[in-house]
């Protein structure tokens, strides 16, 4: 048997329950996280089948897509997403599943709350009903997101079936440059690979670029991943992991905590481990950038101009530029920094911690929101918000004319009352840019938080150097 | 689910690449907490513009779906693979599927058939050019034929995945058969793993 093997191997080995003859494997899962959305269908096949929830102590749910970000003590108005999220807690009730509903400060977007409350640990396996598992992955965790078909299963057995998976690395050295985020690694991923340059496979970050990231940075880069088209993103856990971990509730302490360190220390990928594809980058690459289209792989750096969809070498690529640029409304050799903005939404999965919210806030203080534009910031979390309110961010935020708001998924997908009108142009610091995601014919530019910030004080494209 | 073997007839050509989940199925669609009435949510955003492919009334009635690469990417929702199959389709041809999607197609019943870019192209224009063109995708034999055009090609399925359709097999109960092993697995776990309790 080879013994070199990488971080994700690893954490896929420790989790085999039953090896098949065809390479495919039972998974065991450590943590299942569960939010509205996904999730009713498979509680009701549970129960059309006589069957129950078999680990509801590896369960946790909590309440984000569905519900408002102002108001949350009043109930949802409306019908359908009150409809879904009472569906929730009276699911949660019958199969004995904690559940954090609105205004519990445990609250908040499933993949927020899931590292903050120290659920979320190297070496683990984590799913969810959401393709954003992914972000995860930034703890050296095993985390992809499943369909609801899966979940019932996962209800049911704690297990997965899983066929044999490909590995790959991308691998980012060199330093970043001034006013690049952590939003700009990935989305220069993106630039790099386009939106299916990941095949399925599960893929480690790795290179001096990563390694320096905050827990909260590593987050973002793998909350990412799946735009990739990566199934997951994983980071190996070091010192950075282990100094965010310790002492949070669900962390193990004492000996235990002894214990849990030496095991995820070995998690590394060995040092003459292979990956089935391999991309390498320079952190030089990752300068501030801005999505001009309508996927994330249609991105571009800030201080360029909207791409000529002839420029694409394949006939799918001009054909889709072309498309998206009409959709978005937007010319072809345009500066990015001449598109304006109706609206900047700071939040989602991809950036609603508590660093990017003091990372926009730092840009936002002293200045005031462009007369017209519209403003939400919407924090990750009930502990994001009391964070960033004890840090008195919430009131840097308001004197500069942002609307600051109570935590959910809120404009990052249209589920909730919080949505872009048609032909409304967004700076989102969220991860997709599909057509009508964030709202029916609305429009939208993926950014990082502290871009979202400069751009919503200037009315158009913009970064913090461009307020100075 | 019912067993698949065979899933033959016409198709609908959805010339366009990247087609995600969000296009699929809107997310307001998503609210709803039964399985059921989806087809009306699918592509609903197009299907309001007059001349999208599928209001067209010559592929009225098709179950085959042919689209551009990149097919059912983006967010995990199943609901895509219920709306496509609720309003009558059972095969999806494409050069890529989402991971996401393909899998969830499998725990359903519908058949994601992944072939070359240049064949798809070939089966778009025939059925562009003649509606009624028949294609036959068969997963007994892991292949698709096209006869008014001479293609006969292979589409990769796993040999649990082609089993699964063969038989209709439930895959939670196949699982639920190894419920010793499970115990087994759950006995070795380290004392440190979490728990959501407490
Ligand atoms: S914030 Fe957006 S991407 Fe993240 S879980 Fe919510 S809806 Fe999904």
């Amino acid at each position: 048997m080879s013994t070199s093997r990488t971080l994700s191997q690893k954490v896929w080995d420790n989790h085999v329950v039953k090896a098949e003859a065809d390479g495919s494997v039972l998974l065991y899962i450590d943590l299942h996280l569960v939010h509205e959305v996904t999730s009713p269908q498979a509680f009701e096949g549970l129960r059309m089948s006589g069957r129950t929830v078999r680990r509801p102590d590896l369960t946790v749910a909590t309440e984000d897509h569905n519900v408002p970000t102002e108001n949350q003590h009043l109930p949802i108005p409306d019908e359908i997403g009150r409809k879904q999220v009472e569906t929730l807690r009276a699911n949660t009730s019958e199969f004995g599943i904690t559940n954090y509903p609105m205004g519990h400060k445990n609250q908040g977007i499933v993949h927020v709350i899931g590292p903050e409350l120290g659920l979320t640990l190297p070496g683990m396996t984590v799913v969810c009903g959401d393709s954003h598992t992914s972000t995860h992955g930034a703890f050296g965790a095993l985390a992809f997101g499943i369909g609801t078909s899966e979940v019932e299963h996962v209800l049911a057995t704690q297990t997965l079936p899983q066929p044999p998976q490909e590995t790959m690395a991308i691998t980012i050295d060199g330093e970043l440059p001034e006013g690049a985020t952590a939003k700009d690694v990935v989305l220069a991923v993106l630039a790099r690979t386009g939106t299916s340059g990941g095949i399925g496979a599960i893929a480690e970050y790795r290179g001096s670029v990563i390694e320096g990231l905050s827990m909260e940075g590593r987050m973002t880069v793998c909350n990412m991943s799946i735009e990739w088209g990566a199934k997951a993103g994983l980071i190996a856990p070091d010192d950075t992991t282990f100094a965010y971990l310790e002492g949070r509730p669900h962390a193990p302490a004492g000996a235990a905590w002894d214990e849990a360190v030496d095991a995820w220390r070995a998690l590394a990928t060995d040092a003459d481990a292979g990956f089935d594809r391999e991309i390498v980058m320079d952190g030089s690459e990752c300068v501030p950038h801005i999505t001009w289209g309508t996927n994330p792989g249609q991105v571009a750096p800030i201080a360029s101009n909207v791409p000529d969809p002839d420029s694409f070498e394949s006939p799918e690529e001009r054909d889709a530029a072309a498309r998206a640029l009409e959709y978005m409304g937007l010319t072809a050799g345009q500066a990015m920094r001449d598109i304006n903005i109706d609206t900047v939404f700071i939040g989602s999965c991809t950036n609603s911690r508590i660093e990017d919210l003091r990372a926009a806030a730092q840009v936002a203080e002293g200045h005031s929101v462009a007369p017209g534009v519209r403003t939400l910031v919407v924090p990750g979390s009930g502990l994001v918000a009391e964070q960033a309110e004890a840090e008195g961010l919430d009131k840097i935020f308001r004197d500069a004319g942002f609307d600051w708001r109570e935590p959910g998924c809120s404009m990052c997908l249209a589920m909730n009352p919080d949505k872009l009108a048609p032909g409304e142009r967004s700076a989102s610091t969220s991860n997709r840019n599909f057509e009508g995601r964030q709202g029916r014919g609305g429009r939208t530019h993926l950014v990082s938080p502290q871009v979202a910030a400069a751009t919503a004080i200037v009315g158009h494209v913009a970064t913090p150097e461009d307020l100075s | 689910m019912k067993p698949v073997r065979i899933v033959q007839g016409r198709a609908v050509p959805l010339d366009r690449s990247d087609v995600d989940t969000d296009q699929i199925i809107p997310s307001d669609w998503l609210k709803q907490v039964e399985r059921t009435g989806f087809e009306k949510g699918l592509f609903s955003e197009w299907r309001d513009e007059a001349d999208f492919v599928m209001n067209k009334e010559e592929h009225a009635g098709a179950n085959i779906l042919v689209a551009g690469p990149n097919f059912g990417t983006g967010s995990s929702r199943e609901h895509a693979v219920w709306a496509i199959m609720q309003y009558g389709f059972e095969a999806v041809i494409s050069p890529r599927f989402g991971p996401i999607f393909a899998n969830n197609s499998t725990k359903n019943g519908l058949v994601c058939v992944q072939i070359d870019g240049e064949v798809v192209q070939a089966i778009m224009s025939a059925v562009e050019t003649d509606p009624a063109t028949e294609i036959v995708v068969d997963v007994e034999r892991r292949r698709i034929e096209v006869p008014s055009i001479d293609v006969d090609e292979p589409f990769p399925m796993s040999d649990s995945v082609q089993h699964r359709f063969l038989e209709g097999l439930d895959d939670i109960g196949l699982t639920m058969q190894k419920a010793d092993d499970i115990s087994f697995f759950e006995a070795g776990r380290p004392a440190y793993m979490p728990s959501a309790g407490s």
